[in-house]
């Protein structure tokens, strides 16, 4: 039976996040045994330049700003070759909203990575794509269409925060609303695109717009089946014009658990430790999460070569061994490509 | 309900109330369903007491750091001559108090300290007298079964005795460290210069023939064995039948940075300190209360921990040493507000209490 979206609200504000734990490790262990997966992968964020200026971001700057900066093909291109070195298997290129490059600009930088490497581009955040749609004056579906063409392979779920158009009036007025994100996601779904989604909690969202969010995606998920998986974070309040308290553990176990007892047409559940920290992201592997994301090859962790890359490797085994099951680095399709 | 057929008679003889046995606590660790066993647990736990989660509003005074005793495990004690080391004055443990004071809502204090090499009993109870004359409304917690073992060694006291002037002095419950893992091969390996299984195990023992309550302890993730790990909690089982006297429990994972041990053991997982939890709330059946010590265990998973056994979150401390040289990495101090944002987020009832469990003012 499906979680109506009242039982589960009513769960996010009083169940018992051990024992909804229980219930989502049980479908959890059902699906995958014992394995957790995690991938190896590098973010390269092209831009910080952003029109958007988000309530709850601390990266973005304005195109004045002396910290502003624009990446240049050979510089990206040089992140690629480092990743490559690293065995990561998959770029994550993210950036804020560029006020003027056109659509080429992006093409290019696909054909150009992809010309020299077999590697998976899992990129582009929904708001993204709707900002090169429009700079281009094209539709979505032309514009993701293109970027397949030119070597994009998926789309990251970011920038859904809480896809109920109250919280994102409050917290990203001038970021894409919900009905936009959706039909990204829908558009790219439907020329095989396929694409995880996102939650960000502690926005001072309600339980039952948490619920309405996860509503959301399950609903589209009935009509694509694009989505890989589901990943819960925690708003980091740190440095941002919103500011507030960071959510608690507790809260986020049980919003966690929830998330794979209600996303029951999405495989795969990620534990945040990025945002959690390692100890909880360990913790979330009996709370019904079957994989713990990225390692995230930082830049100076790759450029510190060989040793401090292998260290985040053993880290993650260590983390995920720790909780008594099977490591396992995946590609970005949740393919297994080694076991350790 | 949902735990493998392998556990369904120890989970029928937790909802039937059963003891558990020592090859039962063998298993539970053994087990990987961390979510059964935090389920197990808490269950226990309301069954036992409820859903208050009890507090002080608290300061540490740690006399001195100087100690003849030298655990593998710990980076607090030093020698004389090493950077670092202090002793307190009695007027300098009056003023850590002094300033601990601006809350208003200070209740008390607890006390623990390295064995000195030069101080002799009389050194310590000058203190003791000094902070009770001064803060006469501030209860006192304070030495540990090692401390008063110490004791008895230099002043050739008896255990009892030591204790009659420790309460003459106004001390009104004993702290539980100094456990850490009640067996000889542990003691011997990691902690020799100390009180003994059996010496530690006596001052309980002596303290609750008085009518004066202990807490107890262990601390795990070093070179423990399982079996040890529940032969210690059987341990402390055994004495709280006989005399009922231990309040609470304190699982301490063992805290790496800093120590000669920190080269060759590395810091337990959060699995690890959840599953500890809920198998010392599920073995140690005659215990009311579990505590997370926040201190350890970091504030996020001390509330989290509050969903697998605990209903105990120690306190605001003012300001915790001990661990912070061994790296802890929690803040020093938490606010009285803090704690009860947490406990409450947790759904549970935060109860503010004195070092013998009495509740302190209104239940907010």
């Amino acid at each position: 039976m499906r979680l109506s979206e009242k039982q589960a609200t009513e769960m996010l504000l009083h169940g018992d996040p051990v024992a909804m734990g229980r219930e989502a490790d049980a479908i959890c262990r059902k699906r995958f045994g014992d394995t957790v997966t995690f991938i190896v992968d590098r973010n390269i964020n092209y831009t910080n330049v952003c029109v958007n200026e988000c309530n709850f971001c601390a990266f973005f700057r304005r195109k004045d700003h002396k910290d502003a900066y624009l990446l240049t093909y050979d510089e990206i291109l040089q992140k690629v070759q480092e990743t490559v070195d690293a065995g990561g298997t998959q770029l994550m290129i993210q950036g804020g909203l560029y006020p003027d490059l056109g659509l080429e600009y992006y093409e290019k930088m696909l054909t150009t990575i992809k010309s020299k490497y077999d590697i998976t581009i899992h990129s582009f955040t929904a708001t993204e794509i709707q900002h090169f749609a429009r700079q281009a004056g094209i539709s979505i579906l032309d514009c993701l269409k293109r970027l397949q063409a030119a070597g994009l392979d998926s789309l990251p779920g970011g920038g859904a925060e809480i896809l109920v158009d109250d919280v994102r009036k409050r917290v990203s007025p001038k970021k894409i609303m919900t009905d936009d994100w959706l039909h990204v996601m829908e558009c790219a779904h439907s020329i095989g695109m396929e694409s995880t989604a996102t939650m960000v909690i502690g926005l001072g969202e309600t339980m039952a717009q948490r619920v309405e969010h996860m509503e959301k995606i399950r609903r589209l998920q009935d009509k694509t089946g694009g989505f890989r998986a589901f990943i819960t974070w925690s708003f980091q309040p740190n440095n941002t014009k919103l500011g507030g308290e960071k959510t608690s553990g507790w809260d986020y176990m049980r919003t966690l658990a929830l998330s794979r007892l209600y996303m029951d047409n999405v495989a795969h559940i990620q534990g945040s430790w990025v945002t959690q920290g390692e100890r909880i992201g360990q913790l979330t592997l009996g709370f019904g999460a079957d994989d713990l994301g990225s390692i995230m090859l930082e830049e100076n962790v790759v450029r510190a070569a060989g040793t401090a890359y292998d260290m985040s490797i053993n880290k993650m085994v260590d983390l995920i061994s720790g909780a008594g099951k099977k490591p396992a680095q995946r590609d970005t399709e949740y393919n297994i490509i080694k076991r350790f | 309900m949902y735990c493998s057929e392998e556990y369904k008679d120890i989970e029928e003889k937790i909802l039937k109330g059963e003891r558990l046995s020592r090859e039962d606590g063998l298993r539970l660790f053994a087990c990987n369903d961390i979510a059964w066993l935090g389920n197990m647990a808490d269950m226990v736990r309301k069954r036992k007491c409820g859903d208050y989660v009890y507090y002080n509003v608290n300061c540490h005074v740690n006399l001195t750091n100087i100690c003849t005793s030298r655990c593998k495990f710990c980076a607090f004690g030093r020698d004389a001559e090493d950077k670092g080391a202090y002793a307190m004055s009695v007027q300098q443990a009056l003023d850590v108090v002094a300033d601990a004071m601006h809350d208003p809502h200070l209740a008390g204090l607890h006390v623990v300290s390295g064995l000195h090499p030069d101080w002799s009993f009389d050194d310590y109870l000058e203190r003791l007298q000094a902070l009770h004359d001064t803060y006469p409304s501030l209860y006192l917690k304070g030495f540990t079964g090692v401390e008063i073992t110490h004791f008895a060694d230099i002043s050739g006291l008896s255990i009892r005795q030591v204790l009659e002037k420790l309460q003459q002095a106004g001390l009104q419950a004993i702290a539980g460290g100094g456990a850490e893992i009640l067996t000889d091969r542990v003691r011997n390996e990691l902690c020799p210069n100390k009180a003994s299984a059996d010496q530690w195990l006596e001052v309980a023992r002596v303290a609750h023939s008085m009518g004066i309550k202990t807490n107890a302890s262990m601390l795990y993730g070093h070179i423990e064995t399982m079996e040890e790990r529940v032969e210690h909690l059987l341990k402390l089982r055994d004495l709280q039948d006989k005399t009922g006297g231990f309040q609470t429990f304190i699982c301490f994972p063992f805290l790496p940075k800093n120590t000669e041990l920190g080269k060759t053991v590395k810091q337990t997982t959060m699995w690890d300190d959840l599953k500890t939890m809920a198998i010392s709330r599920l073995m140690l059946d005659n215990f009311t209360n579990i505590k997370a010590y926040w201190v350890m265990l970091t504030v996020p998973v001390a509330q989290i921990a509050l969903g697998f056994g605990a209903n105990d979150i120690d306190g605001t401390i003012h300001k915790e040493t001990i661990l912070h040289d061994a790296g802890a990495t929690s803040p020093t101090a938490l606010s009285e507000d803090n704690i009860i944002k947490i406990v409450r987020d947790a759904g549970r009832i935060p109860v503010a209490c004195d070092c013998n469990f009495n509740i302190i003012g209104e239940i907010k």
